[in-house]
């Protein structure tokens, strides 16, 4: 399937937009270099999520009559029509507005490999994560259990040793946190900091639920867990004494690469989460971790398959409201360039929830602005090298994931890793999350960067480990993400606007990852089946649940 | 401390400061390139470069770390100390190459040297950028000292880092390499005592040492080509006909006492003396389990010499030799000493040579008949990318392009020098749904050597082979597949793709032998 990918994302500038904002730390004001390569700047269909947003298009000549629509193919909205499909119920459309499904889960392919748009993993699921195993065994990545009766993955699908490498002082090294080096107090740190997730992986409430749980819903909302988001993760840290410079290093990394955010702008519920929700026992380090060439574009397709008849891409929906108990769904078809309309009796919507107050008037209304100004998503970066040859190397061989210690970016993630190839071309994924603590701000960046700008950006990062990269080359393709990933910021991961954001509005149900506080496949594909499964219930269906 | 010394009155004759930072760029290449030669010396020599590289480097960064610190204890006349440092660095890091060429050859000390070496050089370079900046203190506001001198460092290495892979190592090599930048180090010397004559006093010594020392290595750089084919061919013990590197590794033929060997990163790969034990045994097992076959598989084995035994067979059809190296089967197929040894094989028109990594290659291919039988000869696990080609996720594969019937030999290192490396193997032949049979035999220029037959099938131990052979017969086949008690099956792990435990079960066990 090309529908989820990024070669038909056309080109876009934005230059124009705005009077360049001075970039902080995205442009170097340094002379106009050639680059011997050539690349596109592409990002997420603007005009057609404008006109959603200003919605002054021309009336649909009618409004097709129809049981569901589901608004968004992300894997929120794709988790519910598979969920509807699961219950045998056909009556329902899927209106994703890009050219293909995924969301941030898209993928991309060229001559040499395929490669995630952004998000590129799932963690091993154990037995308690009920809808992963269901999708995990569907798709053919699980292929029995054992003993404990926990599933057993294809090797194939589990991320190849070695997994993760990190570039300090002058050279690559196994693993993402340095140990090499460490002092005493190091060594003592980092081990009361794991200590303290330990009691946390093995800490269970009245109810005998865990503390954090994969999706958190299934996670308790006992007191002394809801505590934790009131102050931040830095302050939770700071409390505990716990100011090693390299375990300071590994937290800040960890926030970045999973929130999008910094310690300090995360909550220490969600910096805890991080760590604890991935261990099933304290003697496992982590649990392994799920990796195809196209990212989590390879659970997207396995979904898309399963519905696509439902499914129609390059769709926006501009509006939405009710009628006598009815909903009525506007989009803009920008492939036929017609206005279309729906009569649903139901509306799963998948979007963000941004989109949602933009394009859900009365919900505008009754919830006012303050309560969509605390879903405030941070900015990323993803970008597609695509080399010709591999730059040489000398110490710890090339791994799945490959950190600089000291580059601003997250390191690349090696797309030919799953595919075995060692040798020859490959591409490589870029990540950068714009962590600023001002997250307009760094809206208004990504938007008026060049291509230019973000390649030598890049660029700057990875000569670090790489002096020689530049020469090997062929293409760099940047995606620009604003409102990407939702913040688990301090104070909201409990707070009375998430649980509303919840609960049903007017025939409306809610599925994004926005919903949870924080972004995660898992998280997007709980509200994908929270969302279906109440649709279920109001049809009256009879079903037994995938949760 | 710093702070304080910043106040310290300036001497009376300002010293001509950007030319010291000069040296610092010059002295903080100097020390990577060190570094580099003994890491890329030691993996040359003892293989298994991660391991290699990570404590050469762990124990240079450590005995900078101690230089630094031991630097505090020089008092006095530290412009005079900085030329003799420069010096003794010179010296050090300057012969480095040579004299490990030389104890890797000549002495059982190898480690040792290598160790100490890279110790004294971390020492020595450890004490530079201390004494410099304490010496340029009185000149230099603290700030931009430190802003200077660290910046120079950094960009020093980098230069090192980038000149090293691309310009030292293929125009220079190892040896001429460490001279040079000896040489270098002893420039920075001679030219500080003009520098910092000020500060110096009585010149002529240190500058008659300098020379010296500069003249000792220079003899050394102009007698160095000599000397790296003498130790070369020490290290390999015999003269060398042939050494290339191809993109993926440093091939090497040698000669001598009759015979000749082919080394693969300093790995023996065949020596022709006795390379006949060891494909008899590779090849002529499988076929005797299935006499009859036709299409046969050869995963690695570019030298043509597996496959010279398999055309024994005259009922083969067809063999598909796949091999990641070009250069490797290229020679195989032109060069005279390789072509007489096989017999010309590759040329054989039944033969198809694929270049290409055999793990993709089988992966990718769909749709084709399958393989009666697969010759595997891949080299020892000694990296993750080789150690993939052990993983049950290989050997899954692989059945999928065998016959249901079909038999696959495997090479599996040696039972008796790797054991635990040996059974993983054959442990992960059978995790991936075969019947395994391992088997082993001497082969002189290596050591006892093992494999494994393997089906997916049940078969039986195989009993007649082709007459004529060397070296096997029906009774020396039997024997093969006892295992004495010192080779025999320990417990070990399964080889898996997210595990890759046999990558580093292998290096610790061959490393207790070299
Ligand atoms: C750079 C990056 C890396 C990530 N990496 C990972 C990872 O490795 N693992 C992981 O688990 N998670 C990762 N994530 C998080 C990932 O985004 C979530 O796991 C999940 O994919 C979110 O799905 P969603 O359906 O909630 O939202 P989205 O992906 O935002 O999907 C919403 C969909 O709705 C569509 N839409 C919105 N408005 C309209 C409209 N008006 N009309 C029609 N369609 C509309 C959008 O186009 C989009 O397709 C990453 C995120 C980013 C940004």
């Amino acid at each position: 399937m090309n529908g989820t990918g990024g070669p038909d994302v056309k080109r876009r500038t934005f230059l124009a937009a705005s009077a360049a904002i001075p970039l902080v730390d995205l442009a170097c004001k340094s002379q106009k270099v050639e680059f011997t390569f050539d690349g596109d700047l592409i990002g997420p269909s603007v005009d057609l999520g404008h006109a959603a947003r200003d919605g002054d298009l021309p009336a649909p000549s009618s409004f097709e009559p129809i049981d569901v629509v589901i608004v968004g193919g992300g894997i929120a909205g794709l988790s519910a029509a598979w969920r509807l499909k699961g219950a045998g119920f056909e009556d329902f459309t899927l209106l994703e507005l890009e050219s293909g499904v995924g969301g941030t889960a898209r993928s991309g392919r060229n001559g040499v490999s395929a490669y995630p748009l952004a998000a590129h993993y799932v963690v091993a699921p154990t037995r308690e994560t009920v809808p992963m195993i269901r999708l995990l065994e569907e798709a053919g990545v699980i292929e029995g259990y054992d003993a404990k009766d926990e599933p057993i993955f294809g090797e194939e699908h589990l991320v190849r040793s070695p997994e993760e490498r990190i570039f300090a002082v002058g050279q690559w090294w196994e693993g993402l946190y340095l140990h090499a080096g460490e002092s005493p107090e190091d060594i003592r740190q980092y081990k009361a900091f794991f200590d303290e997730v330990d009691r946390w992986v093995l800490w269970r409430d009245a109810k005998g639920h865990r503390a954090f749980a994969v999706p958190r819903s299934k996670g308790s909302d006992d007191a002394e867990v809801r505590a934790l988001d009131t102050m931040s993760f830095k302050d939770w840290l700071d409390a505990r004494g716990l100011d090693s410079k390299r375990l300071r290093w590994l937290m800040d990394y960890a926030c970045r690469d999973d929130y999008g955010a910094r310690p300090e702008t995360t909550s220490a519920w969600a910096g805890i989460y991080y760590f604890a929700a991935r261990k099933s026992h304290p003697k496992e380090e982590t649990r392994p971790v799920l990796t195809w060439p196209e990212g989590n574009g390879f659970l997207v397709n396995h979904l898309y398959e399963r519905c696509k008849e439902q499914v129609r891409t390059g769709i926006a929906v501009t509006r939405i409201t009710t009628e006598n108990g009815k909903v009525k769904v506007l989009a803009w078809d920008a492939v036929q360039r017609c206005a279309l309309g729906f009569a649903a009796k139901r509306v799963i919507f998948a979007g963000s929830m941004i989109m949602a107050g933009r394009v859900i008037p009365e919900l505008a209304r009754a919830r006012g602005r303050a309560f969509f100004q605390e879903f405030l998503p941070s900015s990323w970066i993803v970008s597609n090298l695509t080399l010709r040859e591999r730059p040489k190397e000398h110490f710890f061989s090339m791994a799945w994931d490959n950190v600089i210690r000291d580059g601003k970016g997250l390191g690349y993630v090696v797309d030919t890793h799953q595919s075995l190839r060692d040798h020859g071309p490959t591409v490589w994924t870029f990540y950068h999350a714009l962590a600023g603590a001002d997250i307009r701000s760094d809206w208004e960046r990504l938007y008026s960067v060049s291509w230019r700008d973000c390649v030598r950006f890049i660029l700057d990062d990875l000569r670090i480990a790489h002096p020689d990269l530049e020469s090997c080359i062929s293409r760099i393709d940047v995606m620009r993400w604003a409102h990407a990933m939702i913040r688990p910021r301090p104070h909201f991961m409990w707070s009375d606007v998430l649980e509303k954001a919840r609960v049903p509005f007017q025939n409306i149900h809610f599925a994004h990852s926005d919903l949870s506080g924080f972004a995660l496949f898992e998280e997007a594909q709980d509200h994908g089946l929270r969302a279906a499964e109440e649709v279920l219930q109001e049809f009256r269906k009879t079903f037994a649940t995938w949760r | 401390m710093d702070d304080l010394e910043v106040l310290d009155t300036r001497s009376s004759q300002p010293l001509k400061a950007s030319l010291l930072f000069i040296s610092v760029f010059i002295i903080a290449a100097c020390g990577l390139v060190y570094e580099l030669v003994a890491g890329t010396l030691a993996s040359y020599l003892l293989g298994d470069s991660v391991m290699q590289f990570s404590t050469v480097i762990g124990v240079y960064l450590s005995a900078m770390g101690l230089g630094s610190y031991l630097s505090k204890h020089i008092h006095k006349g530290l412009a005079r100390r900085f030329v003799d440092l420069e010096l003794a660095v010179a010296l050090v890091g300057g012969f480095s190459a040579p004299i490990l060429f030389l104890s890797f050859a000549r002495t059982h000390a190898f480690r040792p040297s290598l160790y100490g070496i890279v110790v004294a050089i971390g020492v020595l370079v450890g004490l530079e950028i201390p004494l410099l900046m304490r010496i340029l203190r009185h000149q230099v506001r603290f700030k931009d000292l430190i802003a200077q001198v660290l910046t120079l460092d950094y960009i020093g290495a980098l230069a090192a880092s980038l000149l090293f892979p691309l310009l030292l190592m293929p125009k220079l090599g190892l040896v001429r390499t460490s001279l040079a930048f000896g040489m270098l180090n002893a420039i920075v010397g001679l030219w500080s005592t003009y520098l910092l004559q000020s500060q110096i006093g009585p010149t002529f010594g240190l500058r008659l040492r300098s020379a010296v020392v500069l003249v000792f290595l220079a003899a050394g750089v102009i007698g160095a080509n000599r000397f790296t084919l003498a130790a070369e061919e020490e290290i390999f013990t015999d003269e060398i006909v042939y050494a290339k590197d191809s993109p993926y590794q440093r091939i090497v033929l040698t000669r001598g006492r009759g015979s000749f060997q082919l080394f693969l990163n300093g790995n023996l790969q065949f020596s022709s003396a006795d390379e006949y034990r060891y494909h008899e045994a590779l090849v002529h097992p499988a076929f005797a389990v299935k006499p009859h076959a036709q299409r046969v598989l050869v995963c690695g084995g570019g030298d043509g010499l597996a496959v010279r035994e398999i055309l024994k067979h005259p009922e083969v059809k067809e063999v598909v030799l796949v091999d990641l190296d070009p250069l490797v089967t290229e020679l195989a197929t032109k060069m005279p000493l390789l072509r007489e040894l096989n017999g010309g094989s590759l040329l054989d028109p039944r033969v198809k040579v694929i270049n290409a990594d055999a793990m993709v290659w089988i992966a990718e291919r769909k749709g084709e008949p399958p393989f009666d039988i697969a010759i595997v000869d891949f080299p020892d696990p000694n990296t993750y990318a080789v150690g993939k080609l052990f993983t049950t996720r290989f050997y899954k594969l692989l059945k999928r392009q065998l016959a249901p019937d079909g038999v696959a030999s495997i090479q599996c290192t040696s039972p008796l020098m790797a054991r635990k490396s040996f059974w993983c193997i054959d442990a992960t032949v059978e995790a991936a749904g075969f019947q395994a049979r391992p088997y082993h035999l001497a082969v002189p220029s290596f050591s006892v050597w093992g494999f494994v037959l393997a089906s997916p099938a049940p078969f039986d131990i195989p009993r007649h082979t082709l007459p004529n052979l060397r070296h096997l017969s029906d009774e020396s086949m039997a024997s093969m597949f006892v295992f004495p008690k010192d080779m025999d099956r320990v417990p070990v792990e399964v080889n898996r793709l997210d595990n890759q435990v046999l990558v580093h079960l292998y290096a610790e066990e061959w490393n207790r032998w070299s």
